[in-house]
């Protein structure tokens, strides 16, 4: 029986983790796992944008490297833990694009190497990344030298992706609604670990409605009931992000002190729980 | 009805994109925390111009199915007219800085992030940027760090850039290589824009941005308030006193 703490238990200190934005899955519960369990030196994905999840796991030193669009809390506004992080230089910040890290995770969902993607040319995004190289488009009218210069991405496959849905069942097939997004994570990933609200008697893809928003077990490595695990953001049509938490949250964490304070007080085991 | 300051900044937006000399908007897409360029397009469409609007960050009836993914996707094929920009440093030539001031990435204050701008800019035929603040740290002569180019070599792909700049003092036009001032908002002046703009621009001879017509008022007031408040309902709070 898989728990939260099985599921952190499972991703290796140093693993390039995959997350979602706020408002599509993110899985916090397993984030605060991966604080209880000491995680160190954990390489983020935001996909394409990361947040309190994200913002959580640098604080608590659990990250060397962040690799994102925008590190945000929304309406909460900058995400404090990290804004200290790269001011002090403690994390390594690869900065991309949102539709890049689309494109990146497509290309290993194909199985190609690499694929191209518009716009991006003269940005300082690009300057700043060794990784992504620029050709003359060679199917251009008058061949390579028509100077049509694009964008090619490598593939990138996550060591783990981990996101919060709806539900799963038996078989490991897990329900994500309209966030089908989260598919191209799931395919690219070389590990899934999902965390649901519930489990679900029969099979999602027997039910011709929920298929479609249904990622097939054959992408997901575990699955581990964690009620209200997006807390305190919020599940699709499930519940409401918690906004005043958010905002109290994101008060606290302008300080190291009261960063301490807000995983003493909802993150770490309480003694109660560590003596059970 | 006297306008409020965030109902002509609204306004503003709202005759930018029903310029017609401005590629047309048939497909607007709006991003995250942009209430005013939401509440602008809300008034087109209430207005009854015909325009598809969507709305990444709308909690019920967001329209698609493959979350961002997919904007970027219409925007890469040319189904998306107009998005709107912003950022925490805005140059004379357009240049967008989401990323941050000082040395890479953003040593002195790091913003959020390029989003997806390096990208968007370049896909839809054009943009109009929004930047409330109108201070010289914002509206800056050179970025630091350049997100998102306003301007591209020839050769490169793209399908627009700047229509337009609207700040919490005034319009700004954009023809491709600089800034021009289009229209002062009620109790602006030429010389006072000029102190808190860091890049130079043409004219200080411009009308006053004019306000919303009581028609229009009683739109925003009313039907656009109602589509806005589950996504923005402390915007919606702070402008409209709405429960």
């Amino acid at each position: 029986m898989e728990t939260p703490e099985t599921l952190a238990a499972s991703i290796p200190d140093g693993a390039l983790l995959a997350l979602p934005p706020d408002n599509s899955l993110a899985p916090c519960e397993l984030a605060r796992a991966l604080v209880r369990r000491g995680a160190r030196g954990l390489r983020l994905l935001g996909v394409p944008v990361s947040g309190f999840a994200t913002d959580l796991l640098i604080g608590a030193g659990c990250v060397a490297s962040v690799q994102t669009s925008a590190v945000t809390l929304g309406e909460a506004g900058t995400a404090p833990r990290f804004a200290d992080a790269v001011r002090r230089g403690a994390i390594a910040v690869i900065d991309a694009t949102c539709p890049a890290i689309h494109t990146m995770l497509q290309a290993a969902e194909k199985g190609v190497p690499f694929m191209p993607l518009r716009g991006v040319l003269g940005s300082d995004v690009l300057a700043h990344r060794a990784d992504w190289k620029v050709i003359d488009n060679p199917f251009a009218q008058g061949g390579a030298d028509g100077g049509d210069p694009i964008l090619l991405l490598p593939a990138l496959s996550p060591d783990v992706a981990a996101f919060h849905a709806v539900c799963a069942d038996a078989d490991g097939n897990v329900w994500v609604g309209r966030r089908r997004e989260l598919a191209t994570l799931a395919h690219a990933a070389r590990r899934a670990v999902v965390t649901v609200e519930r489990m679900v008697a029969g099979s999602l893809l027997d039910d011709e409605r929920m298929a479609a928003g249904t990622i097939s077990g054959t992408y997901i490595d575990a699955v581990a009931v964690a009620a209200r695990g997006a807390w305190p953001l919020g599940l699709l049509d499930e519940y409401a992000a918690d906004a005043a938490h958010i905002s109290d949250y994101a008060k606290a964490a302008r300080t190291d002190a009261g960063f301490a304070c807000y995983l003493e007080r909802h993150v770490l085991p309480s003694r109660s729980q560590a003596a059970e | 009805m006297i306008a409020s300051h965030e109902e002509r900044l609204i306004g503003a937006v709202a005759r930018l994109i029903l310029d017609p000399a401005a590629p047309p908007a048939r497909h607007i897409a709006v991003g995250a925390a942009s209430p005013i360029p939401a509440a602008a397009c809300w008034l087109v469409r209430k207005l009854g111009h015909k325009v598809r609007l969507s709305l990444l960050h709308r909690p019920r009836g967001n329209p698609f199915t493959e979350g961002s993914r997919e904007l970027f996707d219409l925007a890469g094929q040319g189904r998306i007219d107009l998005f709107f920009l912003g950022g925490g440093q805005i140059d004379g030539q357009a240049n967008l800085n989401l990323i941050g001031t000082g040395d890479w990435p953003g040593r002195d204050a790091r913003f959020p992030g390029s989003f997806g701008s390096a990208f968007m800019y370049f896909m839809t035929p054009r943009t109009i940027l929004f930047r409330e603040e109108h201070s010289p740290r914002v509206l800056v002569e050179r970025v630091d760090i350049v997100s998102a180019p306003g301007i591209s070599p020839p050769g490169v792909f793209r399908r627009g850039t700047a229509q337009a700049l609207v700040t919490g003092r005034c319009v700004f036009g954009f023809d491709g290589a600089g800034f021009s001032l289009v229209s002062l908002h009620p109790g602006e002046t030429a010389a006072g824009v000029r102190d808190n703009t860091g890049f130079d621009y043409a004219g200080d001879d411009a009308p006053i941005t004019p306000d919303p017509t009581p028609g229009e008022l009683a739109v925003l007031r009313g039907p656009v308030c109602d589509e806005m408040r589950e996504t923005y309902p402390d915007f919606c709070r702070r402008v409209w006193n709405a429960p």
